[in-house]
């Protein structure tokens, strides 16, 4: 048998050229920015004629109007306001009898605290609102939770939120659960 | 001494090449990895809204994309100026709102659905109106994880 016969060899100089031609083509159409936006739960639907009842003081409401105001609690008040306000009702630091009610809770690394659980921000606006301004609203609102978090999370271990694991990042939202509400629409005259 | 061999004169030396497709095909992989397409040709006009507290959708496969805004230049003549709804490359209205987000969920993978996020990337200018409309029906759609699109903002305190 004639076993000495040498297998020819495919010419491969055309691959790069292919591989090239490939590569500029994703090059091109490639974006790399991921989609970013603002995460937020949605209430599941609820019969219209079941009205939740929350407290008086675990509420603050924000509405933002026709005109494009923002009112909190009734009163006008401007954008960089709204932060702190949001800040100081979600944490209730020196147990204000209207501001959120503290109940005991049981979390991890944390122990037994005491967390302003009921309370929540019901966040309004008019069928003509502008919808910038109500990202803006909405943006202010989860600032103050992430903020609070990851004030909470230096304290306690040192390090911002962002950079904790999984399970302390869960213990940190139990402290300062986000409530956003986001309301039924409603009709004002 | 060490001797050093004379190259030979002249004629330039050949340069290997064999390795250089391996090191191309690399660079496509990850290019192939990383790409997204752009997922539908845009008949609405966006420009979205600006933010700071923004988080990334994680995976592309788990988020579905409903686009409002007013309808582009070529179609204006036939839509009107009012902002629109868009699902895939149609135009819709907020009734078809629930079909499409149980047809997307159809799609999914049984242990996917519930972290199912709906992606709204509404131009800046709609009013709440429709944005409430289609919130309600995503509502009634069980579609609740949902993410409002936004661009990043430089430097993240706003100006008091």
């Amino acid at each position: 048998m004639a076993n000495k016969r040498e297998v020819p060899q495919p010419n491969t100089s055309s691959t790069a050229d292919i591989a090239f031609l490939l590569l500029i083509f994703f090059l091109v159409t490639t974006s790399m920015a991921g989609d970013k936006g603002l995460s937020t739960r949605l209430p599941p639907p609820v019969d219209s004629d079941v009205e939740q009842k929350v407290e008086e003081r675990n509420t603050l409401v924000v509405l933002v109007s026709q005109e494009n105001k923002i009112m909190c609690q009734k009163k006008e008040i401007e954008l960089w306001e709204l932060k702190d306000i949001a800040k100081e009702f979600i944490e209730n630091p020196y147990n204000d009898i209207h501001l959120p009610k503290k109940v005991p809770v049981t979390i991890n690394f944390f122990g037994q605290v005491e967390v302003t659980k009921p309370h929540v921000i019901s966040l309004q606006n008019d069928r003509s609102t502008k919808y910038s301004k109500y990202i803006e609203v909405q943006n202010e609102l989860i600032a103050a939770y992430n903020e609070l978090r990851d004030e909470l999370s230096l304290r306690t271990f040192g390090k911002p939120f962002a950079e904790l694991d999984e399970e302390r990042q869960k213990a940190v939202a139990e402290y300062y659960p986000q409530k956003i509400s986001e309301a039924e629409p409603k009709e004002y005259k | 001494m060490a001797k050093f061999k004379k190259s030979s004169k002249g004629g330039s030396q050949e340069i290997n090449a064999s390795s250089m497709s391996d090191v191309i095909f690399m660079l496509l992989f990850f290019f192939m990895t990383v790409t997204t397409m752009k997922e539908v040709e845009y008949k609405v006009q966006f420009q979205l809204p600006e933010a700071t507290e923004l988080t990334k959708l994680e995976k592309k496969s788990l988020v579905t994309y409903i686009y409002i805004g007013p309808p582009t230049i070529s179609n204006r003549a036939r839509m009107g100026s009012e902002s629109r709804i868009q699902l895939n490359d149609k135009y819709a209205e907020v009734s078809d709102i629930q079909d499409y987000i149980a047809q997307e969920k159809g799609n999914m993978r049984e242990e996917d659905q519930p972290y199912m996020t709906v992606s709204l990337k509404i131009d800046k200018d709609t009013n709440m109106g429709i944005v409430n409309d289609v919130k309600q029906a995503l509502r009634k759609a069980y579609a609740l994880k949902i993410s409002y699109a936004a661009t990043g903002k430089e430097g993240k305190q706003i100006e008091h």
